[in-house]
Order: structure tokens, then sequence, then C-alpha cells
């Protein structure tokens, strides 16, 4: 690696390390309506990460991922307010719903392959929209809000619960990004790398393929069921359409890794900023926002399949946020075959 | 056969590829000790029958027997787990991988090791095969021949009991065969029983106990080298003659 590489990965790491700085220090500087943006863009974020560990290491190509977000929605509104559940309980309620409805899902999931698997996960997503419809105490298909008493929980005043519920998404997007990170520096994580290079030589080194997909299989699903909790807190309602909503819980969230890069840790973080960034300037142009969107991800994936990540990564020579691993230094020095 | 008791026992496989018979009720035992070389010419059915042993692929009929066991159920990793392992002779790397983490993933998955233990095994391995000095390196960016190192030392990474080469001489000088045939005879030393697909016939009367001919899906012969390559059948079948 060049001399500029290594200046190029240091300043890219400073541009990282003071966006994630500003994210900590965001609630003392903006408004409730920029807290809001923020808010909703790391939960977008974490949508994006889980998508990618699926979609970009185990090959499980999901377009049912907003299947746990209805979900963790539901089982929120669910524990808080038909159970009387304290609040911050409730969380662990929509996490644990999301985790137990991912153990019977991949049953199904998994008996099928590649465009099978992704038609399987839509309908198993459908399927349980139309059964939230039917819930009686949830308002069947046109949902119901969150009782004031419950927003109130998180602050007496708007911009008191604005700044708690922004808190709540760093602290889940913070979390998320961390266990990730951990997990694809583990064992576990360098057979998913393989397996994100060459499935079938991943599989004669010794990587047990279907273990991999279901840890992580079942890894997102929490993650992604706290999403949905964080957002009905955000938009204080649930409903079918909204909280189970496709568009904005799977196909955006593929767009964006698409767009920023998949098979990296950099790639969702990049795509999802990029998209928020356009969002400011597209979101007049309604419907064509997500033309745009759709046709700047098939562009890329034409050009270079390692999105903008990919090429970015080219010119730096290296990851921002490491994952790989070393030799000892000097070992190819010190043995001589 | 030598005295050795059997690692591998191979009994009436088949392999059908819709109409296309590629290997046709083919008998093998090879000794936990031994090392046997398959000839044969392109589209022989070699790399299918590696295939068939590693799990890629599942046999129309027939079982096949590793260390005493049928293995027919097991997938491709556990058969690598007990023991099983093999190159590609068109190289699989994983491409966006160092070729230290390449091997690494090997002795991890393959040999079950802790990170920690795998390195020390990744290090060892990478300096038997010459590939040391390329350790920092995208595997995807190796060449032909390095690629081709790569895939021996993720094999042998996984501390494999029956090794499965196949052509991994092909394009090296004189030189490097003769510094891989080194390498072939430690990692046999140390209890390897290998099976090794090769056109250079050369490495293979070197190292070889027996050579195997393979023709239309089954062995025509399989014996000494010296005789097996004097045969006049292999010289019309391999040849073309
Ligand atoms: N997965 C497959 N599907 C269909 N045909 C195959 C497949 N793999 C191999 N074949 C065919 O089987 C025959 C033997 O191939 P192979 O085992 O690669 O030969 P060899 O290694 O001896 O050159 C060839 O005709 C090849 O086209
Ligand atoms: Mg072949």
């Amino acid at each position: 690696m060049r001399r500029h590489q290594h200046l190029s990965i240091a300043g890219g790491r400073i541009v990282l390390a003071g966006a994630a700085l500003g994210l900590a220090v965001a609630p003392s500087f903006l408004d409730a309506g920029g807290l809001t943006v923020l808010t909703e863009f790391l939960c977008l974020l974490v949508l994006a990460l889980m998508w990618n560990l699926l979609a970009g290491y185990a090959d499980i190509v999901t377009v049912g991922q907003h299947a746990f977000v209805g979900v963790g929605a539901y089982a929120f509104y669910g524990a808080v307010v038909l159970l009387g559940v304290d609040p911050y309980l409730a969380f662990a309620a929509a996490a644990l719903m999301a985790f137990a409805v991912a153990l019977p899902a991949m049953v199904i999931v998994f008996r099928l392959r590649a465009a099978y698997l992704a038609v399987g996960t839509w309908v198993v997503a459908e399927v349980l929209m139309l059964i939230a419809g039917k819930l009686p105490n949830f308002g069947f298909g046109s949902g119901v809000s969150l009782p004031v008493r419950v927003a109130r929980e998180f602050g007496a005043r708007p911009d008191v619960r604005f700044a708690t519920i922004y808190w709540l998404a760093f602290a889940l997007a913070a979390a998320t990004f961390a266990s990730t990170w951990l997990l694809l520096r583990s064992r576990i994580g360098l057979g998913l790398t393989a397996m994100r290079d060459n499935e079938e030589a991943a599989g004669a080194t010794g990587v047990n393929l279907v273990r991999a997909r279901i840890i992580c299989f079942l890894w997102t699903a929490p993650f992604l069921g706290l999403a949905g909790a964080i957002i009905t807190l955000q938009k204080l309602r649930i409903s079918p359409p909204a909280s189970f909503s496709i568009i904005d819980w799977t196909v955006f969230v593929i767009f964006n890794v698409v767009i920023g890069g998949i098979g990296s840790l950099e790639g969702p973080i990049l795509g999802t900023a990029l998209f928020f960034i356009l969002r400011e300037y597209l979101a007049q142009l309604g419907t064509w926002h997500l033309i745009i969107l759709g046709s700047l991800s098939i562009v890329i994936i034409l050009i270079e399949p390692g999105g903008l990540w990919g090429l970015l990564r080219r010119v730096l020579g290296g990851d921002l946020i490491p994952v790989s691993h070393r030799a000892r230094p000097g070992f190819e020095t010190n043995r001589k075959s | 056969m030598t005295e050795h008791a059997t690692i591998l026992e191979i009994a009436g496989l088949a392999k059908r590829f819709g109409g296309l018979t590629v290997i046709d009720g083919l008998n093998l035992t090879v000794g936990e000790r031994e090392i046997l070389g398959i000839i044969g010419p392109n589209g022989a059915g070699k790399t299918t029958l590696f295939n068939l042993v590693a799990g890629v692929l599942q046999p129309s009929a027939g079982t096949i027997r590793y260390a005493g066991r049928e293995i027919g159920g097991l997938r491709t990793w556990d058969r690598c787990r007990i023991g099983i392992g093999r190159t590609y002779q068109i190289p699989k790397p994983f491409a966006h991988m160092s070729v230290f983490e390449n091997v690494l993933t090997a002795a991890v998955h393959g040999a079950g090791k802790s990170i920690r233990a795998a390195r020390e095994q990744a290090e060892a391995m990478l300096a038997l095969t010459g590939l040391a000095a390329d350790h920092a390196q995208p595997a995807g960016q190796l060449t032909l021949l390095d690629l081709k190192r790569l895939e021996l030392c993720r094999a042998l990474a996984i501390g494999p009991r029956l090794l499965l080469l196949d052509e991994i001489a092909g394009g090296l000088t004189d030189a490097e065969v003769d510094t891989l045939l080194g390498i072939i005879q430690r990692v046999h030393e140390k209890g390897t029983a290998i099976i090794w697909i090769e056109h250079v016939i050369r490495a293979l009367r070197k190292l070889c106990h027996r050579i195997a001919v393979l023709h239309e899906g089954a062995f025509v012969t399989i014996g000494e080298p010296g005789a097996v390559l004097a045969d006049s059948r292999v010289k019309t079948i391999y040849l073309g003659e």
C-alpha cells in the first residue's frame, strides 16, 4: 500500500469518526425537525446493516425484512398499551417477538434458494401483515395511535421526547453496528466473509453454510424488531401498511445497500447517508424519488457490483472499518521454507 | 494395494447429468498411506469424481466410505471437518480476502481451531507452499500459478487425512514441479493419503504408489506406475493414438 493511500484511509476514518461524534452530540444543536430526520436515518441504518449481513454475506436475499419491523412495532404496541408493560421493557418484547417469529419463518425460508427465497420471504411478510390487519385490539386494517400517556413516558415536552427517541435510535444503531462488527471479526464472520466470496469453496473449506445462515437470520430479527419499536414511537402509530411497509423498510433499504456497496460494513453506511442527502433534494419529486434510486442502484450494480464503496475502496486501497485478520508482522521473513 | 488400512472405499459409483453418464460403476480403494495418481483425457470425469467424494455432487448410484463410514449423507463442510481436503482445478479463491485470510479460514473452519491457534497453522502452511511473501495480497490479485498454490495451501490448512489434488502442476517449470513434489512428499510423510489428478506424468511417476486411468467413467487399469504407463491401452486412450 502506498503512502498516500495510508493517508486517505486515515482521512476516511477521521470523517467516519467525526460523523459518529456528530451523531453523538446532535441533540445539543439540532431542532426537533433535524432530530426526526436523524432518528429515521439511524433506524434505516440499522435495517441496512441487517439486510447487508443477510444478502451480502449469508446469501439470504430477503425481500421480507419489513416483516420483522412490523412485528416489532406491533409487539411494542401490544406490550406497552395492551399489557401495560413499562415502555422501556416493551422494547425487549419487540426484540423477543421478532426473534420468536424468525424461528418458524426460518424453517420456511431455508427450504428455498435464490429467487424462490426472495418470493418466499415476501410471502411470509405479506401474510404477517394480513394477520396484523385482523387483530381487533390493534385497530384492524387501519391501525391505531399510541396513547398520549405512553408518549409522555419518554418526555413530557415534545422536544424532550424527540431527544429521548433520538437517543434510543442512536443506542440501537451503535449496538447494531458494534455487535455486527464483532460478529464479522469472529470465527463466524471469517466463514461469512468466505461465503460472500465463494460459497462452494467456503463449504469445501469447512464453513458450515447452513449454520452460518441460521445465525445471521436469527441475529437480524431482534435488531429489526427494535427498529420497528423505535419507528412506532416516533410515528406514534401502528398500522399494517405503514408498520409492514415493504417500500420503506425493504425496498429503500435494498437500494441503499446496493448503491453504497453490498458485502462490506462501509457500504450500508455510505448508501444510507447518501439516501438521506438525496431525499432532501428529491423529496418534492414524489414517485420519481423511487424511480431515480432504483435506476441508480441498477446502474451501479452494472458498473461496480461492490457499489460506491467498491469504487472508493479501490482508490483508498483498504477498509475504513477493519474486519480483516493479519499474519503476525514479519513472519514471512522469520520463516524460510 | 498397500498393507495399510483403507481410507477411501468407493463401490459402484455412478453420476449422470441428465442423459450424460459421466461416472459409470466406478470402484476404488485407497490406502491410508497411499499416493494414488489419476490420469485420463479431458472430460473423462476426473473432476466429477472429486466432486462426488467432496460432497459437491450427489451420486446417482453407489457408495463412498471414508475412514470406515459411509459419508453419502454428509455435507461438504462435514466431509472437510473429518479430513477430506480438496483443491479446485479452476481455482476458487476468496477473492476479496487476503491470501492469509483464505488460509486462516481453512485452519479455523476446516481444522476447527481457534483464530489464535489457526493463525500459526496458516502461517506455517503459507511458508510451506511458498506464499508467505504474498500473505497480505488480496487473493483475487494473484496470478494463476499463485492461485494454484493457494488452493494447495488452503487444502493443507484444514489438516487433511485425505487430500484431493486436481491438476495443480500444470504450467509449472521443472524446478517448480520439484518443489511441489517436495511439499507433497512432506505432507504424505505426516500421514496424509493423496489422490492426485494430473497431466504432468513425470510428477506422478515420481511420487505415486499407483496410477489409475479413467476413461468413459470407469478405471481402465490401475496399478504400479511403470506398468500402467507402459500399457498399450493407456497409450491409446490417453494419447489418443
Ligand atoms: N455440473 C455438471 N453438469 C453437467 N455436466 C457436467 C457437470 N460437471 C461435469 N460435467 C460433464 O461431465 C464430463 C466430465 O467432466 P469432468 O469431470 O470435469 O472431466 P475431467 O476433470 O476428467 O476433465 C464433461 O463432459 C462435463 O461437461
Ligand atoms: Mg478436471
